[in-house]
C-alpha cells in the first residue's frame, strides 16, 4: 500500500549524510544501494534522521474532555511533532480501567492514522487508589496494554502498590507511577521554595516526589518487577534512581522537556506577568540545581526517556487566577526543539543520545514492537527527518492541538521537524500533515 | 510610583515614604468638618472584594469618597460573582465600566497580578491569598512612626502564623525598605521554609525578643490550624507566643503592640493587652482611611500611566 | 506696560508660575517691556536676569504690611495665610513685620491648595505641602492670602475653594509679591509687591533666603523652539 520514498542525503542518527530507500513499509535499502527511478524524492540535505519518537506519556483527552483534546487532534499534534506512537494516559472519563475503554481509544488512532495510539491502562478502578483495575483483561484486548498508570494521581497505598508490581510480571506489564506523596503535598501549587514562599502559593516539596520513588524501588526490589517513574522533577529523585540503578533494579524513570528547561522562576518573573497559570504544572517547575541534575541524568542515562507529558487545557481552565488553573502543559509539537535546546545544543548529548532517549528506550519500556527499530535495511519504516538549523518563533496558534497551553509562547526555539514517516507512508511532509 | 499597587516590594523608599508624608496631610482631612476634597471627581474606584471583608472595602470606600472619586461596589456574596463568573469575566466587565482603579480582595494569592492583565486602570491589593496586602503595611508603618517618631533603625518584632499571612509578607517588606529591623517570630511549623532568604531576622523564643522591641506586631492564629498539626493545642500556641500582661510588662516603656485584626482575644493575645494604652489597634483602623486616600491619591490623582510607569 | 508681541507657547507649561527654570540658551531678547528695568542691560538674553535683589523684596514686603494695616484699620481679625512653598515665608515675614508696627500679633499659617487644583491631570501626582491653620481657624476673619507670584490666577482659584471648605471667612484678600499678568481668571490682587509684564515664554522665579539662602526675584527668558 506505501509507495517508494527515497530520502536523499540525511544524516543518520547525525552521522554522514546517507539515502535511505522506503518500500513497503520497510527500510529498503540505506546508503549507496538506496536507488529507486520511480521513488518520490524527498530532499533531506542539512536534516537529522531519526527513528520515529515515541511518547511514554500523553494525555489525548477522549473520551471525555474532547474540549481540550481528541485523538484525532493529539495525535495530529504528535505526529508534527515527529512521534509515530504515544502511550495515550488512562486518565479520561470514563477513566480507562477497562478493556471497553481501552480498546475505544486503540481503535480512534487507527482510524486517525497519524501515528500508533498505544493506550495505558490505569492501574486501580476510577483512578481511586483503592482496587486494582482489571489489568489482565486490558492486557490480552486489541489495546495489548503493557503499561499501567494513574498518572494525575499516585498510588500512594503501600500494599496497593505492592500488589499492582507483582500482578503484572504475568504479562510482562510495567507500573508507570506518579510520585506525589499525596499528604505532604495537600492543596500544593508550585515548588516548596524560595519563590513559592514570596509568592504566597502552597509548596509542593521535592521529598513528597523521592520518599515515593525510594519506596517503590524498594519494593519493585522486593518482589522483582519492573518499575517506571513517570515525569521525575528533582535532584533528589536523580539520585535516588541512580542508586537503584546501581543495585541492579529494573527501574526506568522518564523527564519531560519543560523539566530540562524551565524553573519555578518563571511564576514570580515571565515575559507573559507574574502568578500566570501557563507555568503551573503537576510535578511542578523547580530549581536551576534540579534541571542541571536532570540534564546530567538524561545524559548519562539514570533517566531513560524523555515523555511529554503533553497535557491540553482550554483556555478558560487557564485564564485564572493560579489557585483555579489547571495544572499541565501541551508539548508534542516542541518536544524535540526544546531536547535540542537544553542537551544537543548544550554539548550534553548528540543525535545518537536523541534517538536513544526519545524512541529506543521508550519502545523498549512500553514493549512496542516495530518503534525505537535502528534505521536499518529490513527495519519497520518509522523515521523522523529534523531540520536542527532553523530557529523558529513559538506561534501556538498554528498548532494542531486543541488547546494553546504552551509555557514557550514567544520564545525562539530550535529546529522543527521537516518530515515523519509512519510504516513507510509519510504522515508529516514539508512541516504540513498529510 | 508604579501603576499598580500589588506588592510592598513595589514601592521604593521614596515612594513609601511619599505615601506617608502625604497621608500626614491628609489626616488633617479627616479632623475636618468637610471631610472632603475635590481631588478624584471623575474618576471611579472600584471595589472588588472577593472574600468578605466588611471592614477593609467600607475603609477604602470611606477614602475613595473623601477624595470625590464614585464608587461602586462588587462584592462576593450574590453577584455573579458568586455564580462562578470568572475573573476574567469580571475584569472585563470592569473594564466596560471605564473603572479608573480596582481594590481587589480575593483568597487566591497573585490574583491582582492577573487582574492587571485585563485591566487598564490601576489595581490595589486590598489582600490577595497568603501573598500580600501593601496597604496594610503602609497603615502599620504610618502608625508606627507616628507613635515611635521614626522607623530608621527601629526595631519591630512580628508574631504569629508568618506562614500564611499577607501582612507579615507586606511588612517585612516595607519596614526593611524604610530601614526597619524586623523579627519574625514563629513556631517552626508557621514559618516558610526560605524564610532565612526574607530581610528580616528569625527566632522562636519570643520572651527573648520582646525586651528588644520598639514594636511587636500580633498576627491573628487560626484555632483551626492545630487539625493540620501547626501546632498541638491553643492552650500551648498561646502560652508559647501569645501576648499576655506579663510579657507587655517586660517590653520597654514607650513599646507599642499592634494588629492588623480580626484578633483572637485570648489566642495571640490578651483582652487587657489589646485595650492598653500601648495598643495601636483602634487607631491603626483610622490611618487605614487616610493611607488609602493617600495611595489613590497619588495613583489617580495626576496624570494617568500610560502603559507601565510615569 | 503690556508685551506688544503675541507669542505661541505651551499654555500647560506656562500655567506653574513656579516650575524650574529653563537652562540658558541663545537667542533674541523677546522681551519690549520698558519696566522690566532692574539689574544690568548688558546681559545676555537668555541668562535669568534678577528684577528685584535683597533688599527691593522686604522693602515691598514692608509696604505691603502698611497697606494692610491701613486697610484693615490695624489688621484685627486679620489672618496670613501663605501658599506653600514661598507664600508661607512671605506670610510670616509679613506678621513680622506687623508686629513690629503696630506691636499686634497676626496669625499665619499656610494653605496647600494641591488637591483643589484643576490642572492636576497634566502631570503625575505631586507631593502635598502643610495645611496649618492657626488655632484660633479662619470663620469670620479676614483672610489674606500671600503668594510669592500671582499669574494666571488659577491658584488662587484653587485656594478659594480650599478655604471654602475650611470655614467662613468674612473676606478674602489677596497679597502678591510679584504679580506677572496674564490672568485667566478674574482673579485681582489686593496687594503687590511689584508689577512685571512678562511675556508667557518667560519664567518668573522667587527666592527666598529661608528657603534658598538669598532673596532674589528672576526672570528668565526662554528661547522660542
Amino acid at each position: 500500500m506505501s509507495g517508494e520514498y527515497l530520502i536523499k542525503g540525511a544524516r543518520v542518527l547525525g552521522g554522514e549524510p546517507a539515502d535511505i530507500l522506503l518500500r513497503d513499509g520497510v527500510i529498503a535499502a540505506v546508503g549507496p544501494d538506496a536507488a529507486a527511478p520511480g521513488a518520490q524524492v524527498v530532499d533531506a540535505d542539512g536534516l537529522i534522521a531519526l527513528p520515529g519518537l515515541v511518547d511514554l506519556h500523553t494525555h489525548l483527552r477522549e473520551p471525555g474532555r474532547e474540549d481540550a483534546e481528541t485523538v484525532e487532534s493529539g495525535t495530529a499534534a504528535a505526529a508534527l511533532g515527529g512521534f509515530t506512537a504515544v502511550h495515550a494516559m488512562a486518565n479520561t472519563s470514563p477513566v480507562a480501567d477497562t478493556a471497553g475503554v481501552v480498546e475505544q481509544v486503540w481503535r480512534l488512532g487507527r482510524e486517525a492514522g497519524h501515528c500508533d495510539v498505544q493506550p495505558v491502562g490505569a492501574v486501580t478502578t476510577g483512578l481511586g487508589g483503592t482496587h486494582l483495575a482489571e489489568l489482565g483483561a486490558m492486557a490480552d484486548s486489541a489495546a495489548r496494554v503493557r503499561v499501567f498508570s494513574d498518572d494525575g494521581r499516585c498510588v500512594s497505598d503501600a500494599v496497593l502498590m505492592r500488589r499492582a508490581l507483582e500482578y503484572v510480571k504475568a504479562f510482562d506489564g510495567v507500573i508507570a507511577q506518579h510520585a506525589q506523596e499525596p499528604r505532604l503535598t495537600e492543596g500544593a501549587q508550585m515548588n516548596e521554595g524560595d519563590v513559592s514562599g514570596r509568592l504566597g502559593l502552597t509548596g509542593w516539596p521535592a521529598v513528597a516526589e523521592e520518599a515515593i520513588i525510594a519506596r517503590d524501588c524498594l519494593l519493585a526490589a522486593h518482589v522483582g518487577s519492573r518499575l517506571h517513574v513517570c515525569h521525575v522533577s528533582t535532584a533528589g529523585s536523580v539520585e535516588i534512581l541512580r542508586w537503584a540503578k546501581s543495585k541492579g533494579w529494573n527501574v526506568t524513570a522518564e523527564v519531560t522537556p519543560h523539566h530540562l528547561l524551565l524553573t519555578d522562576e518563571l511564576v514570580e518573573h515571565s515575559p507573559v506577568g507574574a502568578y500566570n497559570p501557563i507555568y503551573k504544572v503537576n510535578p511542578p517547575l523547580r530549581t536551576r540545581e534540579d534541571v542541571e541534575a536532570l540534564r546530567a541524568a538524561l545524559a548519562d542515562g539514570t533517566i531513560d526517556c524523555v515523555a511529554t507529558d503533553h497535557a491540553p487545557h482550554p483556555a478558560e481552565d487557564k485564564e485564572t487566577e493560579w489557585d483555579a488553573a489547571a495544572m499541565g502543559m501541551i508539548g508534542l509539537e516542541t518536544a524535540l526543539s526544546v531536547v535540542q535546546r537544553a542537551m544537543v545544543d548544550t554539548g550534553l548529548l548528540d543525535w545518537a543520545g536523541v534517538a536513544d532517549r526519545m524512541s529506543v528506550r521508550p519502545a523498549a519500556i512500553g514493549r512496542l514492537a516495530g518503534h525505537g527499530r535502528p534505521v536499518k535495511p529490513g527495519e519497520v519504516a518509522n523515521i523522523t527527518l529534523y531540520d536542527p538549523s532553523v530557529n523558529r518563533l513559538v506561534e501556538p496558534s498554528g498548532f494542531a492541538s486543541r488547546s494553546r497551553n504552551t509555557p514557550y509562547i514567544g520564545m525562539a526555539l530550535p529546529g522543527r521537524v521537516v518530515a515523519t514517516f509512519l510504516r513507510g507512508r509519510p504522515t508529516v511532509l514539508e512541516g504540513k500533515l498529510q | 510610583m508604579k501603576r499598580h499597587l500589588i506588592s510592598a516590594a513595589d514601592l521604593t523608599k521614596d515612594d513609601a515614604l511619599l505615601i506617608l508624608d502625604t497621608a500626614e496631610e491628609l489626616a488633617r482631612v479627616s479632623e475636618r468638618s468637610v471631610k472632603k476634597l475635590p481631588t478624584l471627581r471623575g474618576r471611579t474606584v472600584v471595589n472588588l472584594f472577593f472574600e468578605d471583608s466588611t471592614r477593609t472595602r467600607i475603609s477604602f470606600e470611606a477614602a475613595a469618597k473623601r477624595l470625590s472619586a464614585d464608587v461602586i461596589n462588587f462584592s462576593a456574596k450574590g453577584s455573579s460573582v458568586s455564580k462562578g463568573e470568572s475573573l476574567k469575566d469580571t475584569a472585563l466587565t470592569l473594564e466596560a465600566m471605564g473603572a479608573d482603579a480596582v481594590v481587589i480582595r480575593h483568597r487566591a494569592s497573585g490574583a491582582p497580578h492577573r487582574l492587571a492583565s485585563w485591566v487598564r486602570g490601576s489595581v490595589l491589593n486590598a489582600g490577595d491569598g497568603t501573598h500580600e496586602h501593601p496597604t496594610q503595611a503602609l497603615l502599620d508603618a504610618f502608625t508606627m512612626r507616628r507613635r515611635l517618631g521614626g522607623l530608621d533603625g527601629r526595631r519591630v518584632a512580628i508574631v504569629g502564623d508568618v506562614l500564611h499571612s499577607r501582612v507579615a509578607r507586606s511588612n517585612v517588606l516595607l519596614l526593611n525598605t524604610l530601614g526597619a529591623e524586623v523579627t519574625l517570630v514563629a513556631p517552626p511549623t508557621l514559618l516558610p521554609v526560605s524564610v532565612e532568604t526574607w530581610p528580616c531576622a528569625v527566632s522562636y523564643d519570643l520572651d527573648a525578643v520582646l525586651p528588644k522591641s520598639d514594636a511587636v506586631m500580633m498576627l491573628r492564629v487560626q484555632r483551626e490550624r492545630m487539625n493540620a498539626a501547626y501546632f498541638p493545642s491553643a492552650r500551648e500556641y498561646s502560652r508559647r507566643y501569645g501576648l499576655d500582661a506579663h510579657r507587655l510588662a517586660r517590653m520597654p516603656e514607650d513599646a507599642v503592640v499592634m494588629h492588623p485584626g480580626p484578633m483572637n482575644r485570648g489566642m495571640e493575645i490578651a483582652a487587657e493587652v489589646a485595650d492598653s494604652a500601648r495598643s495601636t489597634v483602634v487607631e491603626q483602623v483610622a490611618n487605614g482611611v487616610t493611607i488609602r486616600m493617600a495611595v489613590l491619591y497619588l495613583l489617580l490623582g495626576g496624570a494617568t500611566f500610560e502603559g507601565g510607569t510615569r | 506696560m503690556a508685551d506688544a508681541v503675541p507669542h505661541a507657547h505651551d499654555r500647560a507649561r506656562d500655567r506653574d508660575p513656579s516650575a524650574a527654570p529653563d537652562g540658558a540658551r541663545g537667542g533674541r531678547d523677546r522681551s519690549h517691556s520698558p519696566s522690566a528695568s532692574s539689574g544690568p542691560s548688558s546681559q545676555a538674553p537668555s541668562q535669568p536676569r534678577a528684577v528685584l535683589e535683597g533688599p527691593d523684596i522686604n522693602r515691598a514686603l514692608i509696604r505691603i504690611a502698611h497697606e494692610i494695616l491701613e486697610r484693615t484699620k490695624g489688621a484685627e481679625d486679620v489672618v496670613l495665610l501663605g501658599i506653600p512653598t514661598r507664600g508661607v515665608q512671605l506670610a510670616a515675614r509679613l506678621a513680622r513685620h506687623i508686629e513690629q508696627f503696630e506691636g499686634a500679633r497676626v496669625p499665619h499659617g499656610s494653605l496647600d491648595v494641591t488637591m483643589y487644583r484643576d490642572d492636576l491631570r497634566l502631570r503625575p501626582a505631586r507631593a502635598l505641602g502643610a495645611t496649618r491653620l492657626p488655632p484660633d481657624g479662619i470663620d469670620d476673619r479676614i483672610v489674606v492670602l500671600v503668594d510669592d507670584v500671582l499669574y494666571s490666577g488659577r491658584t488662587v482659584r484653587a485656594a478659594l475653594d480650599a478655604l471654602n471648605d475650611l470655614g467662613r471667612p468674612r473676606a478674602v484678600q489677596l497679597a502678591a509679591l510679584v504679580d506677572r499678568g496674564h490672568r485667566e481668571l478674574p482673579i485681582r490682587a489686593d496687594y503687590v509687591g511689584k508689577n512685571l509684564p512678562t511675556a508667557k515664554s518667560e519664567t518668573v522665579k522667587v527666592y527666598l533666603d529661608e528657603v534658598d539662602d538669598r532673596d532674589a526675584v528672576v526672570l528668565i527668558k526662554k528661547e522660542r523652539p
